[in-house]
């Protein structure tokens, strides 16, 4: 368990070290996330302690926004003054991303499936 | 009561005490939320911040202070982002399958949540710190809260705008799909993952089993795809 702990904490400082020596536009941990992903397809698989210690930090993955959200105690007055713009943007862009998403996906999902009928599982 | 308020001092100085204060609040969030058949909107992150706050402002404790104990909790946001790579894997056949398919949509999704959200804040008058704080609105907490920092946003806001997004999309998400006639479940479950993230995840599983793989898919295509997209954005906008 401590040695995949320290597996992923290490792709997590690696991450950060290469976000800041190449000055990329992503953060840290999210590297970090493609660096495990890359070791898990050169491995072939998930090793059981990884999977378990990975477990117990998404098991639980809404308690860590926690902390963060008590910081609307901060921002009270900015949200107060663009309450409109704020619920208007929330709701619209919402209702819209699940629209285009929606629609592209089964459209591009139709075009493979006529496309591939004739012979199955032909490679792309 | 002079040495209950001596007790007092020294706990308000401990972290012990806030980090108490996060676990038990969380915990009693989320036994409300199953008391309540899982009703969207008795979410336990937003019933623990509500409880949190308002302890908080009773006691006159400031956030750095909460911060303190806290963030020992906030830490394991990174790790959590990076163990994501877990579930990705698990479903690389499914990605490998209809991998373009899924990439178009998702670049799309994510494009439209972070413009529209943008574009609307901006119309309407927001202040720049909302309209940076909103952009990722779409995208699982943790890497929509380092977007945010790095975009020079408000992270704490963007926490807050973020689980509102997954509560909305958990709520009108299966009526917007219906309306379109959208029967295809990956196509269901792209959409709601895309389009907010763990919350509609949940959402989505307990609908049905394909929509909710894909949209777990999703929330972390999605979280990739703004974090490259997002900054690109922003330097046009």
């Amino acid at each position: 368990m401590l040695s995949w702990l320290t597996v992923i904490l290490a792709c997590q400082l690696a991450g950060e070290l290469i976000v800041k020596a190449a000055g990329l536009p992503v953060p840290g941990p999210v590297a970090g996330m493609v660096l495990l992903f890359c070791g898990l397809v050169i491995r072939r698989g998930i090793p059981g302690g990884l999977q378990r210690v990975g477990d117990a930090l998404l098991a639980n993955l809404s308690l860590l926004f926690v902390p963060a959200g008590v910081g609307v105690m901060l921002h009270a007055r900015l949200i107060g003054k663009d309450w409109l713009p704020i619920s208007v943007a929330l709701i619209a862009s919402t209702a819209l991303t699940i629209a285009v998403t929606a629609l592209l996906m089964a459209w591009l999902n139709r075009l493979g499936t006529h496309r591939e009928a004739p012979e199955e599982g032909g490679d792309r | 009561m002079h040495s209950v308020r001596d007790i007092w001092v020294y706990l308000s100085a401990s972290p012990l005490l806030n980090l108490t204060l996060t676990l038990a609040a969380f915990q009693l969030g989320a036994f409300v939320y199953e008391r309540a058949g899982r009703n969207p909107l008795l979410n336990p992150v937003l019933l623990a911040v509500a409880m949190i706050v308002a302890v908080l402002m009773a006691t006159d404790t400031p956030y750095t202070t909460y911060f303190d104990g806290a963030q020992f909790v906030h830490f394991l946001l990174g790790p959590a982002t990076v163990a994501l790579a877990i579930p990705l894997y698990r479903q690389l056949d499914r990605v490998r399958r209809s991998g373009p398919a899924l990439i178009a949509s998702i670049a799309a999704g994510s494009l439209t949540a972070c413009g529209s959200a943008m574009g609307i804040a901006w119309g309407l008058g927001a202040s720049r710190d909302v309209v940076i704080s909103i952009a990722p609105k779409s995208v699982t907490a943790p890497v929509a809260m380092g977007i945010s920092e790095q975009l020079g946003g408000l992270p704490s806001l963007t926490a807050v705008l973020v689980i509102l997004t997954g509560i909305l999309g958990a709520m009108i998400g299966p009526g917007i799909l219906n309306l379109l006639r959208i029967s295809d479940w990956s196509a269901r479950g792209v959409a709601i993952g895309t389009a907010s993230h763990g919350i509609g995840t949940a959402r989505a599983f307990q609908v049905n089993e394909v929509a909710g793989a894909f949209s777990g898919l999703a929330m972390g295509l999605n979280a990739l795809a703004t974090a490259l997209l997002l900054p690109l954005l922003w330097k046009l906008f």
